[in-house]
């Protein structure tokens, strides 16, 4: 049954084929047989999943039933989930029953979806291999010595490897679209404030966004359907009509404009990806999509940009984890200071020290507008390249990575080699843009990744560009060796 | 040497709001510890604020008060620093673009002048919670119910010259923001806070002298007592060769001393930047208009239209508008009884001297304003002359009913049939033949003393119901007939 | 932009992160390696650029002033690591 789409199991289910209960019991199975090895789930509730698939079956039985109802997904452990533990790969929480529901999740509570597990993730989201974990690292299931990616490196490997049906990421500088390509699926990450914010423990406030991973388009569309809207309990959502996603995927492509922007093509870029690209942009062609070159001109100062920013945010954000309502608390502390700097020495990996130190940096007194206001500005002149861009093209092509996935190890020691990998990536979180990353083709056994980025609320579009490239190629039907 | 002192305050209020500024939690003072702290309160992972209409509104009703600039895009930043009452390690804050901007206020001094003292801003934020030091096995209790409640902070020019003026100021505010319905003003709960920032300088320099910051003042008496004792503090730092260091202090009123609050090793850096999880709030032109229709007269308009349309003294109209309650209850009286004079005589001297003794406020007065109203109209009238008045008053404090009831009851209404008078006096004078007669052969010097036993005897055979005027009249006319 | 061992110690002070003696070299590598890469964007001139600080550019809007949230403290306190009284509790705070 694993072999099928999230779609082909949603007509499955709503044929009878199977019962959710069924599909549940079937992936559980899974997990426990296979994911010892690629430790891509940190929590598994099975009995929660089962009690859902009954319920979800009632309502298949009684036609209550949605798309995704009785459907198994995997939630990444930064989604809060009442009454089950949403670590967010940090000792910090390794003990943090969550008390409330996050929107995401309660929407897909609400459609009748059911829940397997929380997924593995880098800490705090803050990392792009999926090494940062407090619960170790995740293998690819391509390639077992190399990484998922990340940081929704555990929801990358666990719908590759066909443990759930699909799963939520968040994409704060590439966290959906660069793990889903290292994976050979399909990521989106969405216009800033599409999806609520609501519960979903925040690394950088202003470039989070919640998206779907699964292994098509026509699956993204059906997810991100359940997932967007307006939510009034995040002052960032926007309050705008939701539209079906599904609507116009069988769209043709025809006339469709394409821009390659010529800063992603240049030194860095694997010759392999470069080709695998090349091919893609090939295949467009001939869908009747009109190809042209563009620039991003301020693209190479993304990443001083977004690593200011994204720290900054987040140095302030995770001073919340302070060893006193929540969390870990250091034994016996000696007094208040002790409180604070035991727990979160002890509480906190050291990826995310860093970049809380970088952000208390970035936003000491003296140094503010040398970095957080100069990151700010770099910021409205990345949002301008692309404002510019849109107005020649409909959409932009791009790899996901300059390399397919690297080995466990390779860049732990080197930050800013690791910080480096998510060049093509953060733009879009910078600018808000939505973007979606799809399979390309391989590079031997590791998957090759590309993404279309899209002016705001173009999701429709990007689905459609994706769907339809899919129904001329088979990349995202390739399925890992063991799986 | 002679020193000039420096003041300026910074006035925290908490916004009269039901929910916080945050969160939809309730703000009610006095709950059990941690009742009123919800997710967002308690900063749980995951959690976002989202901002109360109700402390915008009442944030530009102040700045529209105080003729102050709206910040009509204005921003809410983080201040970041770590403290067990502060959940999220920042407090969300309004750094460079607060929603209330350059305004001013004029205070009346104890001389009658009045002094106009600049506001240089006022901005939103949330209010921590609260450190119990009680001893919990040497730790101490955190409560979280009043973090995230909406407080104002009300920043001063340094343009106050004594503590009195600053108590003058403050207590400017306190009405204000009583008038406006913005804050109960109740400090002792610590609705209304205030931190004094004082600084000395010789006489006639031109810069300030270093200033220090004497944190969390709960009482008008208070600011008087600790900014006096830090100026005396630094005065006598600079005369002995000392320098003063700037740094945040607290007042002891027990020992009547400051002292230096959290001694730190390092200056505070609170990284301030616009908070991430909120946009900047834009104020229409319409709403500031709205707002502005819905403004109550203030205590400046109040006071002067009490001395043009009542022709009352400044010091009787600052007195009676000083808070709105005083000033509705002194309208309703005038107008019950259509004598503004008299009324303001009750409300200023009987009445505030029973609530002084009872220790209540206006509001919770046994005697209503329409009860005084109808007894000063019985005065008017000749019912009852000022000095049954003051029974009656009492007797409408106990609650034995209306000025009218009350007469009635005890028979107090004043005597005014002349036959009945002259009956009465015939009566006092014959009891009293031998002064009658002294009087009779006095010169005019001493006669005036010796009439007013005659009155005081009439008075008492009355028991105070025979008509002063009448009496007074009458017994010249047989006295000297 | 270099960092050296007293500027790691007071940002590690600052974000409340203690810190062993002995890792203050590697970490102090480290953030002056990322510092290095974020200070390639001192060099463009962004004079008379406007800062960006949401992608979106709209405005907050406004809750209405009701009490919509009801006492949790048990449910709440329950994942706390000290509570007494209804009181978390910490370390004795002086001020």
């Amino acid at each position: 049954m694993h072999e099928k789409t999230l779609a082909g199991l949603s007509q499955a289910l709503r044929s009878k084929a199977i019962s959710s209960v069924e599909l549940t019991e079937h992936y559980l199975k899974r997990i426990d047989q296979l994911d010892g090895t690629l430790n891509s789930f940190i929590t598994v509730t099975p009995e929660l999943a089962l009690e859902q698939a009954r319920a979800a079956d009632a309502r298949l039985a009684d036609g209550s039933a949605g798309p995704l109802t009785g459907i198994p997904l995997a939630h990444k452990d930064l989604f809060c989930t009442r009454g089950v533990r949403t670590s967010c790969g940090s000792k910090m929480l390794d003990n943090f029953i969550a008390p409330y529901e996050s929107t995401v999740t309660q929407r897909f509570i609400d459609a009748g979806s059911v829940t397997l597990g929380k997924t593995n993730m880098d800490e705090f989201a803050m990392g792009s291999s999926n090494e940062s974990s407090f619960y170790g690292p995740v293998r690819n299931p391509w390639n077992l010595e190399h990484i998922p990616g990340g940081s929704s490196g555990g929801s990358a490997a666990a719908v590759a490897a066909r443990l759930c049906a699909a799963a939520t990421g968040t994409d704060t500088g590439g966290s959906i679209r660069q793990p889903s390509g290292f994976n050979a699926l399909t990521g989106l990450k969405p216009t800033y404030g599409r999806v609520s914010r609501w519960g979903m423990i925040a690394y950088a406030s202003s470039l989070d966004q919640a998206g779907p991973m699964a292994r098509t388009a026509e699956d993204c569309a059906l997810l991100l359907q359940a997932m967007a809207g307006f939510d009034d309990k995040d002052s960032t959502s926007v309050d705008q009509p939701v539209p079906d996603y599904s609507a116009e995927l069988n769209q043709p492509l025809a006339g469709v404009r394409i821009g390659l922007p010529k800063e992603y093509f240049a030194s860095g870029l694997d010759s392999t990806t470069a080709d695998a690209i090349a091919a893609a942009v090939k295949q467009f062609q001939a869908l009747g999509a009109e190809v042209k070159d563009i620039s991003l001109p301020n693209a190479d100062l993304a990443i001083p940009a977004y690593y200011v920013i994204a720290s900054a945010e987040a140095s302030s954000n995770l001073s919340r984890f302070d060893g006193v309502r929540f969390g870990y608390r250091c034994d016996n502390p000696a007094d208040l200071t002790d409180l604070y700097l035991r727990s979160r020495a002890e509480g906190f990996g050291d990826e995310v020290k860093r970049r809380i130190m970088v952000g208390a940096y970035a936003l000491s007194a003296g140094y503010y507008d040398a970095y957080y206001l100069q990151a700010q500005k770099i910021r409205r002149l990345i949002k301008n390249d692309f404002m510019a861009a849109y107005e020649q093209v409909d959409v932009i092509l791009c790899p996901t990575s300059p390399t397919p996935a690297f080995r466990i190890g390779e860049k732990i020691d080197d930050p800013v080699s690791l910080y480096l990998t998510d060049i093509y990536t953060i733009t879009a979180n910078l600018a808000g843009v939505p973007g979606i990353a799809l399979p390309a083709g391989f590079a031997g056994d590791l998957p090759i990744g590309m993404q279309l980025l899209g002016p705001y609320f173009s999701e429709p579009r990007l689905l459609n560009i994706a769907h339809q490239y899919q129904q001329h190629t088979d990349w995202h039907t390739r399925t890992p060796d063991g799986f | 040497m002679q020193w000039e002192i420096v003041i300026g305050l910074e006035i925290h209020a908490q916004l009269t709001t039901a929910s916080k500024i945050f969160s939809g939690s309730a703000t009610t003072f006095g709950a059990e510890p941690n009742t009123q702290a919800s997710l967002i309160d308690l900063g749980m992972p995951g959690t976002l604020p989202v901002l109360n209409a109700q402390a915008v509104k009442n944030a530009v009703k102040f700045g529209l008060a105080i003729d102050a600039e709206i910040g009509m895009t204005n921003v809410f930043a983080r201040k970041n620093y770590f403290y067990p009452d502060l959940p999220k390690g920042y407090q969300i804050s309004q750094m460079e673009l607060p929603i209330v901007g350059k305004g001013h206020l004029d205070i009346t001094l104890d001389d009658g002048t009045v002094k106009r003292v600049g506001v240089t801003r006022a901005h939103l934020e949330e209010d921590a919670g609260k450190s119990l030091h009680e001893d919990f096995h040497g730790m101490s209790g955190i409560d979280l119910n009043r973090a995230g409640t909406p407080l104002l902070e009300i920043v001063s020019e340094p343009d106050m010259r004594s503590a009195k003026e600053a108590v003058a100021y403050a207590k400017t505010i306190h009405s204000l923001v009583r008038y406006l319905g913005i804050c109960d003003g109740n400090m002792a709960e610590g609705s209304l806070r205030c931190d004094c920032n004082v600084s000395v300088r010789p006489k006639g320099q031109a810069e300030f002298g270093t200033r220090c910051e004497i944190k969390n003042v709960n009482s008008f008496r208070f600011i008087e007592k600790a900014i006096n004792t830090e100026v005396q503090r630094q005065i006598e730092l600079i005369e002995d060769g000392g320098k003063v260091v700037q740094e945040t202090r607290l007042y002891d009123p027990n020992k009547d001393e400051t002292r230096s609050m959290r001694s730190k090793e390092e200056a505070n850096d609170y990284r301030y930047f616009p908070d991430p999880d909120l946009l900047p709030v834009v104020i229409e032109p319409a709403f500031i208009e709205q707002v502005r229709g819905e403004l109550p007269e203030l205590p400046q308009q109040k006071r002067e239209r009490f001395q043009s349309e009542f022709g009352l003294s400044a010091y009787d109209a600052s007195v009676l508008a000083a808070s709105r309650e005083m000033a509705d209850y002194f309208e309703q009286v005038q107008q019950t009884c259509g004598d503004a004079k008299l009324a303001a005589n009750w409300v200023m001297g009987e009445l505030s001297s029973l609530l002084n003794k009872s220790d209540i406020e206006i509001e919770q007065s046994p005697v209503s304003a329409s009860q005084l109203g109808g007894m000063i109209l019985r005065i008017k009238d000749n019912t009852i002359s000022g000095k049954i008045a003051k029974m009656v008053f009492e007797a409408m404090a106990a609650g034995e009913g209306d000025a009218d009831q009350i007469i009635e009851a005890r028979g107090l209404k004043q005597v005014t049939d002349s036959g009945a008078i002259e009956a009465m006096l015939d009566e006092v004078l014959a009891a009293n033949a031998e002064q009658v007669e002294q009087y009779r052969a006095s010169d005019e010097a001493k006669r005036g003393k010796m009439f007013g036993f005659f009155v005081g005897q009439a008075m008492k055979a009355s028991k105070g119901k025979a008509n002063p005027q009448q009496v007074n009249q009458l017994l010249k006319q047989k006295l000297e007939g | 932009m270099a960092l050296d061992r007293s500027d790691v110690e007071q940002l590690a002070h600052l974000a409340r992160i203690g810190i062993q003696d002995e890792d203050i070299p590697a970490t102090t590598a480290k953030l002056s390696s990322i510092m290095g890469l974020i200070d390639t964007m001192q060099a463009v001139d962004t004079s008379g650029v406007e800062p960006l600080a949401h992608p979106l550019e709209t405005t907050q809007r406004l809750r209405a002033d009701v009490v919509t949230e009801s006492n949790q403290r048990e449910a709440l306190q329950a994942i706390a690591p000290a509570t007494e009284q209804g009181l978390y509790l910490v370390p004795r705070v002086i001020e």
